[in-house]
């Protein structure tokens, strides 16, 4: 989508290093680092991260949602790809 | 003479003035994710302002706080540049305006923290992460104006055309900023201004604009001595306090 505030940017803020990117938002901008100067101006004005990551809504491609029956639907009953039938020994600790 | 006050309020009246100016877009950007950009430089402003309003206060001595200086002054009393007073006109006047502003900023304020008096050391230590923010935000809208429509271009040649003239006062040295250079306290901006015109000029290369040709550089403001807009915008900030001294809120 493009209107007179230019087109929608999906914004990404990691909150410390080695932390995955989490979508927090999107935006409005002309250009990259407009887009990267708008995000930090719109959502780290908390300290809420350290990096950021700024994408072209139009470059993502999504699942529909007449998608769930086929896409998602099917792992339902398939337990056993959890890897829930291990005992994982106490000093591994959180995985 | 009180040269570190005199020299401390100019610091500070450049920043109030300027964030005033800013705090006048809140909620009239051109769109939200500008507005709040805006907001942002202007709060980030009005900090540097308070915390040297503070200190010409406790400097002066004289029974006035950050305050009374900001608000039971008048016009003829504000020493700010006249650069800063202009009105905010289009966005591109604006977005000038701060360029020019920004760029001596991150100059002056990286000078500043050398400087031998500790508050006014700290002080800018703290503006220069800040300052140096603001001239990315201004610098990449000049080059969005510059080369992007005929008419976005002509926005911003004419804000050039316009506010150089102002653009004088900025290396402008009396009797406070020479004594208290000698001391190593204030900034000899005459140091850095080939610099400052240097780094400018190469912005103003990649936004395909000119800086006018022969100017007359006005000047003034520090003597007081201030264009028609200040009065004005003094009158709108200061309406509270005037009407309802010492109101808590």
């Amino acid at each position: 989508m493009s209107d007179s505030q230019g087109p929608i940017w999906e914004v990404f803020v990691q909150k410390k290093a080695g932390q995955p990117f989490v979508h927090c938002g999107s935006l409005h901008a002309f250009d990259k680092e407009m887009a990267l100067q708008n995000a930090r101006d719109l959502y780290t004005r908390r300290n809420e991260g350290m990096s950021l990551w700024v994408v072209p809504s139009a470059a993502i491609t999504a699942s529909s949602p007449e998608d769930i029956g086929s896409f998602f639907e099917p792992a339902n009953d398939k337990v056993y790809r959890h890897p829930t039938f291990y005992q994982i020994p106490d000093a591994i600790g959180h995985m | 003479m009180n040269h570190l006050f005199t020299y401390t309020l100019r610091l500070a009246d450049n920043a109030l003035v300027l964030g005033q100016r800013l705090s006048e877009w809140t909620g009239h950007g051109p769109f939200l994710e500008e507005d709040l950009a805006l907001t942002n430089i202007a709060l980030d402003t009005f900090g540097t302002a308070t915390s040297l309003m503070e200190y010409a206060a406790k400097v002066e001595d004289k029974g006035r706080d950050a305050d009374a200086l900001a608000y039971r002054r008048n016009e003829r009393e504000f020493t700010n540049i006249l650069l800063v007073e202009q009105a905010n006109g289009d966005y591109a006047k604006t977005i000038l305006r701060q360029v020019l502003v920004d760029a001596y900023n991150v100059l002056f304020y990286t000078e500043l923290a050398k400087s031998k008096d500790e508050t006014i050391a700290g002080i800018a230590q703290k503006a220069i992460k800040e300052v140096s923010y603001h001239y990315r935000h201004s610098s990449s809208w000049v080059i969005r104006f510059g080369d992007g429509t005929e008419e976005s271009h002509n926005k911003i040649q004419d804000a050039l055309n316009e506010l150089w003239r102002f653009t004088g006062e900025l290396f402008e040295q009396d009797e406070t900023e020479l004594t208290l250079i000698k001391q190593g306290i204030a900034v000899d901006s005459k140091a850095f201004q080939s610099k400052w015109e240097k780094q400018l000029d190469e912005l103003f290369a990649k936004a395909t604009i000119k800086k006018p040709e022969t100017v007359f550089m006005q000047t003034g403001g520090r003597k007081g001595i201030h264009t028609e807009h200040l009065g004005y915008m003094l009158s709108e900030m200061q309406v509270l306090p005037r009407m309802l001294p010492d109101a808590k809120w």
